[in-house]
């Protein structure tokens, strides 16, 4: 049953009305053309730089053609898109139009009333600016900087054009140049020299509809010595009314800095969600991607660390879990541009019901770049047999004075050890859920407590039902 | 052992048209207690009685009296097979509460096998036969049922789990048969208490299931999950072998402990090692899936000195 609320979260949005009760003041007409460009732009009064940025995005998109791997997009449509709602204008739901089922999932997870209005797309304004605020005076004393993109830009235009686009240029890949071109929302950070954010920084704390937009781009800065955790998403069902969700990540860490990034994400089961994430990591500095996707039809995303300088370490961890109709495309790139550099990528897939996940990694050593180390895991379980997983691990090395390991194992959860558990009293469904969440366990314990707990109750959830 | 209606106090013929169906509940269950006589599976669950009012003193006799009768497992006539491969050939056996029996013979006559189909393994398939427990048609129930129920397989080669914690485990097996959910801190309590007195390092309880556990660590770790889970009725498969001299000592002294009044153990061994420790009530030998003798613990001693021999064993296994 539960399964089902999850699922249905996403495949019944139009089937609920949920949208449109009220004329939006401003949205973009369907379509993308550089006139919509230029009333995004505008709308937002931006520097003129960055509508330049904006048009030339829009070229290198025309241009670029479809990945022709990965998972299938034949079924998107870019002329059936919005690709501007001013946030002011989405607030347009109310509770009582929110489907029943996506309301007991939100109980069954103990989502809080506030959240759960904002997963749900019923309040613009996620109710936290009293726990935000303290958090945020905090932040400013010490100089960090905790903006949504929209108003890092308006604030702190140089820093912002200083970074903004040097990770992932505008032409970077299809989408990646889409949303160069209408990007909305997300989050800006800068971390000083030094500065430890103690706690990690949740896009939760200041959620609205600026920050979890469909084309939301983030950039976040880590000064020489400084530390911070970036968390964004959840784990709760996020309804969306849009079925493309193409983000930007860019992060830059500096010398002997560290940058965790934890992103959860739960789209409905009609989005597809194609997203570029990448860091550079420069002299001993650290950078990891804690990845979680549960939700969306079709995931497509690889997170990078470009190791610059030597001592510079990456890390992926990622658990991916595709369920009937799902396909989850995920898997991560390290690229050793410098000797002494070490990079670590965890993958953890789960399929079921039908569902598909493929790990695709790129792990790249350059010239003279010796000593690197580098270890790759991937490991895939399957629920079912008409479930699938691949593994597509290229790597490309040019260098011969290197340690590099790639490990990859399928397995199904055995027989021998659900009779075990069950032999023990648990029933099948608990014992199933027991294995999986042991199999990621590793990845989970990763994870901000809250997150994790989330996480294994829906891992849970989805367990329910899940046994013929 | 109780065998007649006329044991319950309270069974005049007033009395059992108002039991009614509790009384025919009750007379089916005696039957059970015979020697196989009826494949009949509805008995008498003592939760449903209680609700029986004005009968009170009638009910709670009677439940006493059935938890006791209804506790020993009993083996009629049982017949698997795996993979269209005929392994038990008739095995009836019964173990009371309280007791402790013995099964030995030569590897591959069938005692896994035997482990396996009484906790409800799928690859094995009962072709023939019945196994009751606390009148309950055992074959009926799902693995987990059983386990509910009251047995407990400690195995011969127990599974790996990897990324689960024994504690986390063991948590949600216990709160499986419970009512109530034991609380965090109660259930730490309990498990260290135990682990005490199986002697183990209390790290195991955050280690991963059976992860990497060394052969008589995981039996150890078996021995563990039967203190905390309490069972009434727990099968040892082999739990002796790959255990040093003083982890068997320390397992049977923990066995014996939990040997009260009401858990009935069958012990699947090949050495008299064990037995020294764990006395057992009774022997079997089982030889290619039949029971060929039974007997006391001089079966156990015999066998020690002669082997398998006299009962024609080494062909007999063979043809399996
Ligand atoms: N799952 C199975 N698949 C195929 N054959 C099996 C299976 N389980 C048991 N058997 C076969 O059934 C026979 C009895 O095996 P079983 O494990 O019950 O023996 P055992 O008496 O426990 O032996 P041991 O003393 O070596 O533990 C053996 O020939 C074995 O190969
Ligand atoms: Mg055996």
């Amino acid at each position: 049953m539960a399964v089902k609320d999850i699922e249905q979260v996403g495949l019944d949005t139009y089937k609920f009305g949920f949208h449109d009760d009220i004329q939006p003041v401003y949205t973009s007409p369907k379509g993308l053309s550089e006139d919509v460009v230029r009333e995004i732009s505008r709308q937002k009064d931006e520097p003129a730089w960055m509508l330049d940025f904006r048009l030339e995005a829009l070229r290198q998109f025309e241009q670029k053609s479809m990945p022709t791997w990965g998972a299938d997009l034949s079924r998107i449509d870019f002329d059936d898109i919005h690709y501007y709602i001013r946030p002011q204008d989405r607030q347009a739901r109310s509770w009582d139009d929110v489907p029943d089922d996506i309301k007991s999932t939100f109980d069954k997870l103990g989502i809080p009333e506030a959240e759960r209005k904002f997963l749900a797309g019923v309040g613009a304004q996620y109710d936290s600016e009293v726990v935000y605020h303290s958090i945020k005076e905090d932040l400013e004393e010490q100089g960090v900087i905790f903006l949504d993109m929209d108003s890092g830009l308006r604030e702190h235009e140089e820093i912002v054009r200083e970074y903004f686009g040097t990770v992932i240029p505008n032409g970077d890949n299809k989408f990646a140049a889409l949303n160069s071109a209408v990007w909305s929302g997300g989050s800006f950070v800068y971390v000083p020299e030094g500065v430890r954010v103690d706690i990690p920084l949740q896009a939760y704390f200041r959620i609205n509809a600026e920050n979890m937009g469909q084309f939301e781009r983030t950039l976040i800065i880590v000064e020489p010595g400084a530390y911070v955790h970036y968390v964004e998403g959840c784990t709760a069902p996020v309804y969306a009314t849009d079925s493309l969700h193409s983000a930007v990540v860019e992060i830059i860490v500096k010398e002997g800095g560290r940058c965790r990034y934890t992103t959860i994400q739960n789209w409905s089961t009609d989005v597809f969600n194609l997203v570029t994430k990448r860091a550079v990591a420069y002299r001993d500095a650290t950078m990891e991607w804690v990845d979680g996707n549960l939700g969306s039809k079709v995931t497509m995303k690889y997170p990078a660390v470009y190791l610059m300088e030597p001592g510079a370490h990456g890390e992926v961890l990622s658990i991916a879990f595709a369920g009937e109709d799902q396909h989850q495309d995920a898997g991560a790139k390290m690229v050793h541009a410098a000797p002494d550099t070490s990079s670590l990528i965890t993958s953890k897939s789960i399929s079921r019901k039908g569902g598909r996940t493929a790990y695709r990694g790129y792990v790249q050593v350059m010239p003279d770049a010796e000593r690197c180390r580098s270890n790759v895991e991937c490991d895939a379980l399957l629920i079912d047999d008409r479930s699938r997983s691949d593994t597509y691990p290229y790597m490309d090395i040019e260098e011969s004075d290197v340690a590099i390991q790639h490990e990859a194992t399928v397995s199904k959860v055995s027989d021998q050890q659900l009779f075990y558990l069950m032999s023990r009293g648990l029933t099948q469904e608990q014992a199933m859920a027991m294995v999986v969440s042991g199999f990621i366990e590793p990845i989970v314990k990763e994870l901000p407590m809250e997150y994790a707990v989330e996480m294994n109750r829906l891992i849970e959830l989805q367990m329910e039902g899940s046994i013929g | 052992m109780p065998r007649a209606p006329s044991a319950c106090p309270g069974f005049s013929r007033k009395n059992r048209r108002k039991l009614g169906r509790a009384y025919a509940r009750c007379y089916v269950w005696e039957e059970q207690l015979g020697p196989a006589r009826s494949p009949t599976r509805t008995i008498l669950q003592p939760a449903r009685i209680v609700f029986l009012g004005d009968h009170r003193r009638e009910t709670h006799s009677l439940r006493m009296t059935a938890t006791n009768g209804q506790t020993t497992l009993s083996i009629r006539d049982l017949h698997v097979s795996v993979e269209d491969t005929q392994i038990l050939r008739g095995v009836t056996l019964d173990v009371p509460a309280g007791e402790v029996h013995a099964l030995m013979g030569p590897n591959g006559s069938g005692k896994s096998t035997l482990a396996n189909t009484l906790m409800g393994h799928p690859a094995y398939e009962v072709t023939a036969g019945q196994v009751h427990f606390k009148g309950q048609d055992v074959l009926e129930l799902e693995t987990d049922e059983r386990a509910r129920l009251g047995l407990f397989l400690a195995f011969q080669y127990p599974a790996e789990i990897p990324g689960v914690r024994v504690a986390s485990f063991l948590r949600l097996a216990l709160n499986a048969r419970r009512e109530a959910e034991i609380s965090v801190m109660e259930f730490r309590r309990l498990l260290m208490e135990k682990m005490q007195m199986l002697r183990m390092d209390p790290k195991f309880a955050s280690r991963y299931l059976n992860e990497g556990f060394s052969g008589g660590e995981k039996k150890r770790n078996e021995i563990l999950q039967l203190a905390v889970l309490e069972p009434e009725l727990a099968i040892l498969d082999e739990t002796d072998s790959g255990l040093d001299i003083d982890a068997l000592r320390i397992v049977a002294d923990g066995v014996n402990r939990l040997r009260g009044s009401d858990l009935g153990v069958l012990v699947i061994t090949h050495y008299q090692r064990l037995l020294n420790y764990i006395e057992p009530d009774r022997v079997h030998v089982l030889i290619d899936g039949r029971v060929v003798e039974s007997g006391g613990k001089e079966v156990a001693e015999r066998l020690e000195a002669e082997g398998y021999e006299r009962y024609g064993a080494a062909a007999a296994s063979e043809d399996a």
